[in-house]
């Protein structure tokens, strides 16, 4: 492709590629995101591909790979276009089914509709399925739409246009006061507002200066970012150069996890084609402004996604976080001017500018403008990545989003933000979620992890797992962190294996209080955040545990007792082989075993073993 | 220059200097363990944090990092400042129980027993990083580095071996707050000993007395970086003329 020169140019071919697609033209969309992926999508696109060839269809049927829907629970998702029809949990075998009937005949697979779990009803479009309903996908509603690989897909949906019109109607002082308006906040997990940080950025004095992506993405059970960069990594490319013009930046790095090999490779890609477009490098579609941009794998760690250990990391040093009394605005990466986004950040950039501030700032809270992807997971029924507006209540995300809790069982806790997110009971599902809400009752929007949890869940333990996480990530540098984690983990562990005391709770707050001020850097001071929040609101599990040597959730192991229901046991002797210390003793056939409390460890190993139901723990 | 006040007591300071600097110049006590004037701050031990009041916002700042500003209000030893101390150094009990150093700040500080259990086994190192900024810094090798992540982190030579890199000065042991690192030498040898790794050194003879004083490697190092001939250490310093 020859390089566009003209803002008309581009326009010329956006109108090319448009009218050369046909609209009614048969198009199966397979996902091909991280789920899906998972779930076997890669053998659908061939087995489509034969298919199509062998019922005689061959160059008459598009096929287009995708990134993630977000519906990932029920992945593989299909959907048959010019119709839209929504299949899942696709196998190959259904596929000479789907060319002979849905595309041939246009005939709907009852089978491979979706039923929706809330109404029971068979959903026919994606955009009628609930988990989709109360979503506003405009961040990440493209997704399902295009071929990452293809930038025509991206240039059609309008891709670019954001570019030309900051490049050639808009001053930068203009593109970052539109920011500003729209009042866009970083979606890293600070909030800053992103205008602010533009400007002081475009103001401070250097020579060189950097624009950053940040794709380190180390929260575990998230992905929205590895998501947008993997399904629509034009759309954060864009976003970039759109800052890089307001700060007046040549030159910018995206910082990739190093665990993302595919978000590598469509970013690469990406930057090939707008290169090859014109989009990106020297003299942008003619408008004068250079940009280039390099990849840059992480160095492997959480701590390297806080923003001065990220440039520590870019600048090939260790990934350690220093004190930010000069802001990295000012002195960032090799001690020039440089400003950090998060990815989904950059991507809402070209909505804004090519929507308009007023547009956006329509969307959200007063506080908190926008949408933000969360990464539903846990004991909820649909599992997958969700946009929402801002100020959308939790109880919408979880019961009419995620569909609600699996197996009947009750609704205990939300995690939100991450490792060092706090956990939101039952009495707080009505809270909009924004900002300022979440920081308010103990938690954090952080990167927008989203853990719900139902009543078999036990706090103490939950506080536990995300303080060992934090533990082992933490970098080591500054002695509260360090050593604080590393005493609450075993304070924590101490609780949860029985060896609680009182006074354990008040020690807990202590150092608490200390990581909250004392830190070098925010994975120490949130770090509290789990253990503050599980004591405030589920206070009386942990005096359960000290107290009275009891797990009400029956998870911690060492606090459960075991005996034998003897009016259910028939002496089968199952339990007898499963226990490793020979604690259960045979009485004699048609008999109820014997448990030697004294003997027995608590593995629990009776209790799985059993069919009848014959052993009691609690 | 600007004027801000510390403790009540307004002070002049040259601008670019941190708070922890001009506080020490002006003999205004503030704890610290990871803080050398002649290598660059690191805030660490966070033993110097310091309430700042800014545009009307309280808040804690890391007074070895922190450079003074015109009309800055610093206040050394608040509740809240106390508060962290007295936690870090109850952390430090239990990480080096044995450290006298630690003792005695912990003392200073009001501190004298930790709630946390104690843990076995330990060298004093309290990791400030004071030894390998001095020897990358000042001495300009880089023999020990601070090597793994979080409560693994330890101060090593590369491979816990014999670092080639080190000439032996001992600058290292100078440097460290709590002594855990040492250096000593015994007749012709000098041995130094840290954490993880002991490592000896052969030290030079004077042609003159006889007496050994100091490592043939660092002589060497000196020479080669001073651009000196090979013989120039032959004597040492009180033989020389
Ligand atoms: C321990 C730690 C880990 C972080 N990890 C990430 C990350 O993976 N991705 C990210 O965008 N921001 C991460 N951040 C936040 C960044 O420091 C920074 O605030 C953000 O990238 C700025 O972008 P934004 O203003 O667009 O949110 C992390 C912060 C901390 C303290
Ligand atoms: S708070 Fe934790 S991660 Fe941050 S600098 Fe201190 S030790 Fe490192
Ligand atoms: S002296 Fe400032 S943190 Fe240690």
């Amino acid at each position: 492709m020859s390089r566009l020169s003209s803002p008309q140019e581009l326009e010329a071919l956006r109108k090319q590629i448009i009218g050369q697609r046909d609209p009614k033209r048969p198009c199966v969309t397979i996902c091909g995101g991280t789920g899906c992926h998972a779930n076997g999508s890669e053998k659908l696109v061939t087995a489509f591909g034969d298919e199509i060839e062998c019922q005689g269809l061959g160059g008459k049927v598009d096929i287009r790979v995708t990134g993630c829907h977000g519906f990932c629970e029920r992945g593989p998702l299909v959907v048959i276009k010019p119709g839209g029809i929504f299949y899942q949990r696709v196998k190959a075998e259904d596929i000479p089914g789907i060319v002979s009937e849905t595309i041939i005949k246009g005939n709907i697979i009852d089978e491979l509709l979706y039923t929706d779990a809330i109404t029971g009803e068979k959903v026919k479009y994606e955009h009628e399925v609930s988990f989709y309903r109360k979503q506003q996908r405009l961040v990440f509603g493209n997704n399902g739409v295009i071929d990452p690989n293809n930038i025509d897909d991206y240039l059609a949906v309008g891709g670019y246009a954001a570019l030309s019109k900051a490049l050639f109607k808009m001053s930068p002082e203009e593109v970052i006061e539109e920011i500003k308006k729209a009042g866009l906040r970083g979606r890293g997990g600070g909030g800053f507002p992103t205008g602010l940080k533009w400007e002081s950025c475009r103001r401070a004095q250097g020579d060189t200066r950097y624009v950053i992506c940040n794709c380190d993405e180390g929260d575990p059970g998230a992905f929205m970012d590895r998501s947008l960069m993997e399904g629509n990594p034009h759309s954060v490319l864009e976003g970039l150069v759109i800052g890089a013009y307001a700060i007046g930046s040549h030159e910018g790095y995206i910082y990739i996890r190093n665990e993302y090999p595919l978000a590598v490779k469509n970013a690469e890609i990406a930057i090939k084609q707008a290169e090859d477009c014109g989009l990106l490098g020297k003299d942008i579609l003619g408008s004068g402004f250079d940009f280039m941009v390099r990849i840059n794998r992480g160095g492997g760690a959480f701590i390297c996604g806080e923003s001065t250990a990220l440039m520590a990391s870019l600048e090939g040093r260790v990934g350690e976080p220093r004190a930010k009394y000069v802001h990295t605005v000012e002195k960032g990466l090799w001690d020039q001017p440089t400003d950090l986004n998060n990815v989904e950040t950059w991507a809402n950039v070209p909505l804004i500018v090519s929507r308009g501030a007023e547009w956006y700032a329509g969307i959200g809270t007063e506080g908190s403008k926008g949408t933000k992807i969360f990464s539903l997971v846990g004991k909820i029924n649909n599992t997958g990545l969700v946009e929402v507006p801002m100020g959308i209540t939790l109880r919408d995300i979880i019961y009419d989003i995620g569909g609600g809790i699996p197996e009947g069982k009750k609704f205990k806790a939300v995690q939100t933000g991450g490792p060092s997110g706090g956990c939101i009971p039952e009495s707080l599902l009505d809270l909009p979620v924004d900002f300022d809400e979440l920081s308010q009752v103990g938690s954090m929007m952080g990167s927008g992890g989203m853990i719900v949890m139902d009543e078999g869940t036990c706090m103490v333990d939950i506080a536990r797992y995300f303080i060992n996480f934090l533990e082992g990530e933490s970098c080591g540098k500054c002695v509260p962190c360090r050593e604080g984690l590393k005493q609450m983990s075993q304070i924590l562990t101490g609780i949860t294996e029985g060896r609680g005391k009182e006074g354990d709770i008040e020690l807990l707050e202590r150092l608490s209080e200390t990581l909250v001020d004392g830190s070098l850097c925010a994975l120490g001071s949130t770090a509290p955040n789990p253990v503050l929040t599980t004591i405030h609101y589920f206070r009386d599990e942990y005096d359960a545990h000290i107290r009275d040597r009891k797990c009400p959730a029956g998870v911690c192991k060492a606090l459960i007792s075991y005996s034998i229901d003897e009016e259910k046991c028939p002496g089968c002797g199952l339990c007898i082989g499963a226990c490793p210390v020979g604690a259960i003793t045979f009485m004699g056939k048609g008999e109820p075993v014997v448990l030697d409390q004294e003997k027995c460890i608590k593995c629990g190993s009776c209790y799985d073993v059993c069919r009848l139901d014959a052993i009691k723990g609690e | 220059m600007v004027t801000l006040t510390i403790d009540g007591r307004e002070i002049q300071a040259e601008e670019g200097k941190v708070i922890l600097e001009v506080a020490r110049e002006n003999d205004i006590y503030i704890p610290s363990l990871c803080y050398h004037e002649e290598v660059t701050s690191y805030g660490a031990c966070r033993l110097c944090l310091v309430e700042i009041a800014s545009r009307g916002r309280k808040r804690l700042v890391t007074s070895c990092l922190y450079p003074v500003e015109e009309g800055l209000v610093v206040e050394t030893s608040t509740p809240r400042v106390n508060s962290v101390r007295r936690m870090v150094m109850e952390l430090l009990l239990a990480r080096c129980p044995d450290s006298r150093v630690v003792q005695d700040l912990a003392h200073r500080l009001g501190v004298d027993k930790t709630d946390f259990e104690l843990e076995e086994g330990n060298y004093k190192c309290v990791l400030c990083g004071l030894c390998t900024r001095v020897c990358e810094e000042i001495v300009g090798v880089s023999a020990i580095s601070l090597g793994n992540r979080g409560v693994n982190r330890q101060v090593a030579t590369p491979f816990y071996a014999f670092s080639e890199a080190c000439i032996g000065c001992g600058s290292c042991a100078y440097v460290c707050p709590t002594g855990a690192i040492s250096v000593k030498d015994v007749r012709d040898t000098r041995i130094i000993t840290m954490p993880h790794v002991t490592m000896k050194f052969k030290l030079k003879r004077c042609r003159t007395c006889g007496g050994y004083w100091a490592p043939e490697r660092q002589l060497e190092y000196v020479a080669k970086a001073a651009g000196l001939a090979a013989d120039a250490f032959d004597k040492c310093p009180d033989c020389r003329d």
